[in-house]
């Protein structure tokens, strides 16, 4: 994998845009203030790195916090302590070379498939032409060739989320933020996405954090996974990946011995966080 | 039909298929023909009534005109002019009017909108006098225009714009303030700047709101136009109205009333197009479906 980047760069570049793309969380604290007047944790002290082309998820119960470290790590919100460091360089406004991927479409839908693929670029300063061919290029990697003039109501979720993949990728993030994408598609869809994101990752290598509530998911697409607690939201524990890649699809890795082994392992971890949460709204709602 | 066509239904054929939707194109010619009929009828018997009850003296067309009166002074208005030039001449002044002031209207309301909908520090300052302002009888500003700029086109102009700045604003503004937040974030992350996520993300989100007041705008900029040329004006159908009213001659005032909604309705058809075009990416509404 490491050689198909070095083929689009020079090894030293290559190896610059690889530095480039740690993300060290460390101390992350987040408060927000309650319309009651009250502060409210979200986050506490949480503190994990992603290596430079490394896939990672987080898991954890709803509420734990998940979506708001996303935010301060693409910039658009700040943390009340701690930092968030992309290679090496601590996060201040928009961090450069992010691309954003959620569960609900941010596609626009008054743009075609075409228009939507190229807002990456054109906002970048792309020449036109030049930002039309890329994402010709893109839809055909990620099989909407013939698609380009539609809009996105005319599509089905999976293309849909195609497209938005296309998007995101177009720019050759360093970082690929995923908030849940998959969270909203059935679930033969979700695997055969989940196939065609590792396969345009791996082409790429962008570091990932993925956010997923799907440990199956999680376990079968990353390299590392970091199992959060709720509220407020902290790091219990972090699990390195072994198995081998190129994974192939993910529908059959679910059935190797070692994936069992490391999801029954997470489980462990997991479940008692997951009860915890439902015990407190359970509780909440009574 | 229907006989023929429910127990063919059950078997799926070729031959059910063709005649279940022959069967389904005819109750739908029945269903437009049986509405144009009403509509007609409807017509005839408002239109008609009133002819009757006039004509039999019932109701006095001194006071409430009669249709066959107001067709004659319309084609008279149109043949014979008015006291202050052809009636042409004056169906243009007041269409100049209001599309001026429309245009200025709906333009500004846009700007100010959009400018307040993005700036939660603008829209704090402004919010309340746009408020107060808004809750004033804006006819009334009518007067002063007439007082501060003569009786020429400006003040028809300034309160038609008045009028519609208003609806277009706070459509503007409620457009801004419903962009979705998914969509923002998405577009700052890929490196939008403030300018490009106007254009790109915030206005045609906006458009929706803005184009659906437009339809409403047209009606205020009219009304705006007709009360400036009421209140005092050298050209234009308010003057024409108030002429006809002072002549005790209610025909003129139904005949132009009717030269008025015929110009709205234009408009109407014409925004309709604009519609079409701007927010051809709108997935069709299940109404306009059922339509079909």
């Amino acid at each position: 994998m490491a050689s198909r980047n070095d083929v689009a760069t020079s090894p030293i570049a290559g190896e610059i845009h690889r530095d480039n793309a740690r993300i060290e969380i460390s101390g992350l604290t987040k408060r927000f203030l309650t319309p009651a007047g009250e502060v409210f944790t979200a986050l506490q002290g949480v503190s994990f790195t992603v290596e430079p082309g490394q896939f990672c998820a987080v898991v954890g119960p709803t509420g734990c916090g998940k979506s708001t470290t996303l935010g301060m790590v693409s910039g658009l919100d700040r943390p009340s302590e701690g930092s968030v460091k992309v290679g090496g360089r601590e996060v201040d406004g928009i961090t450069d070379g992010v691309s954003f991927m959620f569960q609900a479409d941010a596609l626009l839908p008054w743009k075609t498939v075409l228009g939507n693929v190229l807002m990456g670029p054109i906002f970048r300063g792309v020449p036109k032409q030049q930002a039309q061919a890329s994402a010709r290029d893109w839809l055909r990697r990620v099989g909407l060739t013939g698609f380009e003039d539609r809009y996105p109501h005319q599509l089905s979720g999976g293309m849909r989320k195609r497209v938005a993949m296309a998007a995101a990728l177009i720019n050759e993030p360093k970082i690929l933020i995923m908030d849940e994408p998959f969270g909203a598609l059935d679930v033969q869809t979700k695997a055969i996405m989940s196939t065609e994101l590792l396969g345009l990752w791996e082409q790429i290598r962008p570091s990932v954090i993925f956010i997923t509530h799907d440990l199956d998911e999680a376990v079968a697409l990353a390299d590392r996974v970091v199992v959060m607690t709720s509220s407020p939201g902290s790091v219990k524990a972090v699990f390195d990946i072994d198995l081998p890649r190129p994974r192939g699809s993910v529908q059959e890795i679910r059935f190797q011995p070692r994936f069992i082994e490391l999801q029954h392992q997470i489980w462990e971890t997991l479940r008692e966080e997951v009860e915890r949460a439902y015990a407190r709204t359970a509780g909440g709602t009574a | 039909m229907s006989t023929t066509s429910t127990p063919s239904a059950a078997p799926v054929t070729g031959n059910g298929q063709a005649s279940a939707a022959a069967a389904a194109k005819r109750a739908a010619r029945r269903r437009i023909a049986l509405v144009w009929a009403g509509r007609l009828g409807l017509a005839a018997v408002v239109l008609g009534g009133w002819q009757a009850f006039t004509t039999w003296g019932i109701v006095d067309p001194f006071f409430f005109g009669q249709p066959s009166g107001i067709w004659k002074r319309l084609i008279d208005l149109f043949q014979h002019g008015t006291e202050f030039g052809s009636f042409y001449q004056n169906i243009w002044t007041t269409i100049q009017e209001a599309l001026v002031g429309f245009a200025a209207g709906a333009v500004t309301g846009v700007v100010f909108g959009v400018a307040l909908g993005q700036s939660r520090f603008l829209s704090d300052v402004l919010g309340p006098y746009i408020k107060m302002v808004n809750a004033i009888p804006r006819i009334v500003l009518g007067s002063i225009f007439i007082v501060a700029f003569g009786i020429g086109v400006t003040p028809k102009i300034l309160l038609a714009a008045v009028l519609v700045f208003f609806i277009v604003f706070f459509n503007a503004f409620q457009g801004v303030r419903e962009v979705d937040r998914n969509i923002l974030a998405n577009a700052k992350v890929l490196g939008a700047s403030q300018l490009q996520i106007i254009r790109h993300v915030i206005v045609p989100s906006a458009l929706t709101w803005i184009i659906a007041s437009l339809h409403s705008a047209f009606g205020f900029a009219i009304v705006g136009a007709l009360v400036g040329e009421v209140l005092g004006a050298q050209s234009g159908l308010g003057l024409v109205i108030k002429t006809a009213q002072n002549n005790f001659d209610p025909n003129g005032v139904f005949a132009t009333m009717f030269v008025i909604a015929v110009i709205v309705l234009g408009a109407e058809w014409l925004i309709g197009k604009l519609e079409h075009r701007l927010l051809s990416w709108r997935p069709p509404s299940p109404s306009e479906a059922n339509l079909l």
